[in-house]
């Protein structure tokens, strides 16, 4: 898919995280949006998935670690085809299927996630399955910055390195900001990338933005034998909606009617340029 | 039978014994441990299936979401630690990574209650059927001895669905070994018939509560012993039909007083058929250092223990 294509694709999806957060009068948009270009580079891109057959034996493999940035992966799935867009307003509601945080048994999710530092596990545990019989499928989790100030991180990322799992690839949406504040002012990890390479994995730096870098790392990452590769997006949260980007106040907080319409038109106006992109 | 000529094995070393006998007729069984494959016996299993033995290091944490995965991709884990760490310090994965999606993980718990012994306090853990029971759609199993131990695992195995069997590291007799006996998740034994009393016991206690039983019986009281290998689900039609025999329960388990059998016991007696009942175990106070056979004397988990407690009670 041409970068254009994935650049339209993407607002889509910034355009489901904020209806649904929106229609869920909660959740989590800040880093939903900053993580939405990896979500869609990983469902139209990277992924060899199926949305007809989300259970596909030999499909890769995705776990949302932080989890509470569900209403992106959600918002990814939908635009891919795993269940109707139109579901998204639905997020969190009293019997509904989209679960505050990502839950199995929702059509595309591989996991349940969202307490923090244990979707990495799960995700090694895949890829160790995958290792000892054989099978060619990836496996992809995606860390919060701040998530990885959990213990258990370590000690998966301990595991991977030692187990040499180079079917899999680990991803920190590195947007600096968790609910207290800058992550370098709560309990800063940095450096992330000396620390992951520190754990024996191969260590990537990219633009969390732009496509051709996601390509980029996505592709190096495929062609690291003997160690697993962390790639270090570097984001901003609430990309894309003027007043969510780079604010903490909307780690986890839903905008109201008048916010959602200032946040719509930010996305209308990015879809517009995007269709005037194209024609030229 | 002399107590020395009884045969006597402690249940982590039936555990360790089944995974590897089962391993041929469950190929996709793999057994995690966090560097403890020596004590909890899954050695045994490691030096006959190296390729399928993944010691996770001293990382309960992430070996429980490893198993999570694991199971994702098709083969059943055996998770292995002590009590302490597998339901204690990893409980919250057991339950997120674990019990929410309902995953076909077994977690294999040795070294549980104070039989643990001279290492003290820190390691005996009273409180693991408790943790576990309350995790929706876990099942929890608490062998008495070898034979149940091996049943056990055989029945976790075949059992679809998140699982947690608790096992011992002293030596216990081995009381099931008889033509007929019968094993199924969820079902209690009758072991001892009786009229008066109802003692239900679980694990080791099992042996305890059939000692009490033979020393009442010397003075004219006649206890009923039931089994529950399975906490959870609870076999309650066994024990409200023996309560409605006896009228009166004593529960003995090698663990807190407060969330395990006897805690199970009374909310099924309190919903269906109220009677009093008495709870012989750790009586919300941490264990010691000292052997498994004095600390079971000085908690009154002994089958003179709760011989006392049944007279106290009656």
């Amino acid at each position: 898919m041409k970068n254009l294509e994935l650049q339209k694709r993407a607002n889509d999806v910034r355009k489901g995280i904020v209806t649904a957060v929106h229609g869920a009068k909660a959740g989590h948009p800040g880093g939903s949006l900053s993580a939405a270009d990896i979500f869609t580079f990983l469902y139209f891109e990277e992924m060899n998935i199926d949305p007809q057959n989300p259970d596909m034996e030999e499909r890769d493999r995705f776990v949302l670690s932080k989890g509470h940035t569900a209403p992106g992966l959600y918002s990814a799935l939908a635009y891919r085809g795993y269940f109707p867009v139109e579901d998204l307003p639905t997020l969190r509601h009293l019997g509904s299927y989209l679960q505050g945080h990502p839950c199995i048994h929702i059509p595309g999710v591989d996991m349940s996630s969202g307490s923090l530092g244990q979707g990495i596990s799960a995700a090694v545990g895949m890829a160790l399955g995958a290792k000892m019989e054989n099978r060619d499928f990836r496996v992809y989790t995606l860390l919060g910055d701040g998530e990885i100030e959990e213990g258990q991180v370590w000690e998966a990322a301990m595991f991977a390195g030692f187990r040499k799992l180079d079917n899999l690839c680990v991803m920190v949406d590195n947007n600096n900001l968790q609910i207290d504040g800058p992550i370098d002012q709560v309990c800063s990890p940095y450096p992330i990338d000396k620390k992951f390479e520190a754990f024996n994995f191969h260590v990537i730096n990219a633009d969390a933005h732009d496509f051709d870098a996601i390509r980029a790392a996505f592709k190096e990452a495929r062609e690291t034998k003997g160690m697993p590769t962390c790639i270090v997006f570097h984001s901003l949260k609430g990309k894309g909606v003027s007043f969510m980007e780079n604010s903490v106040d909307w780690h986890g907080k839903a905008p109201n009617d008048e916010e959602y319409a200032v946040a719509m038109a930010d996305l209308d106006k990015i879809e517009k340029e995007l269709e005037k992109a194209g024609e030229q | 039978m002399a107590e020395n000529t009884v045969k006597k094995i402690a249940t982590r070393e039936s555990y360790g014994n089944s995974l590897k006998e089962l391993a041929e007729e469950f190929p996709n069984l793999v057994v995690l441990d966090a560097d403890l494959a020596a004590a909890t016996k899954t050695g045994i299993f490691r030096k006959a299936y190296p390729d399928r033995h993944i010691d996770c290091g001293i990382a309960e944490e992430n070996m429980m979401g490893v198993a999570a995965g694991l199971s994702l991709v098709g083969k059943i884990p055996f998770v292995s630690s002590f009590a302490m760490f597998a339901a204690g310090r990893a409980f919250e994965q057991v339950r997120n990574s674990i019990g929410y999606p309902h995953l076909n993980v077994k977690i294999g718990a040795t070294h549980a209650g104070i039989t643990v012994g001279e290492d003290g306090a820190t390691h005996q853990c009273n409180e693991d059927i408790a943790l576990m029971r309350t995790i929706p759609g876990m099942v929890v199993m608490c062998p008495s001895d070898d034979v149940e131990a091996r049943a056990a695992v055989r029945a976790a195995l075949e059992y679809e669905g998140p699982v947690y069997i608790r096992f011992g590291r002293a030596a216990v007799p081995v009381i099931n070994d008889h033509p007929g006996y019968h094993f199924e998740i969820g079902k209690g034994t009758v072991v001892r018939e009786g009229k008066d009393v109802t003692i239900v016991a679980t694990g080791i206690c099992v042996d305890s509560a059939l000692g009490a039983a033979k020393m009442l019986e010397e003075e004219g009281i006649s206890a009923e012993v039931v089994n529950i290998c399975t906490i959870k689900p609870l076999d309650e039609e066994i024990i409200l039909n023996s309560a409605k025999k006896t009228g009166k329960v004593v529960t003995v388990e090698e663990h807190s007083v407060i969330g395990g059998l006897g805690s199970a016991v009374c909310d099924c007696l309190c919903a269906h058929y109220p009677v009093p009942v008495k709870k012989v175990g750790m009586q919300d106070v941490f264990g010691e250092s000292g052997s498994a056979a004095a600390l079971v004397e000085k908690y009154g988990l002994d089958a003179k223990g709760v011989y006392k407690s049944v007279k106290e009670f009656l």
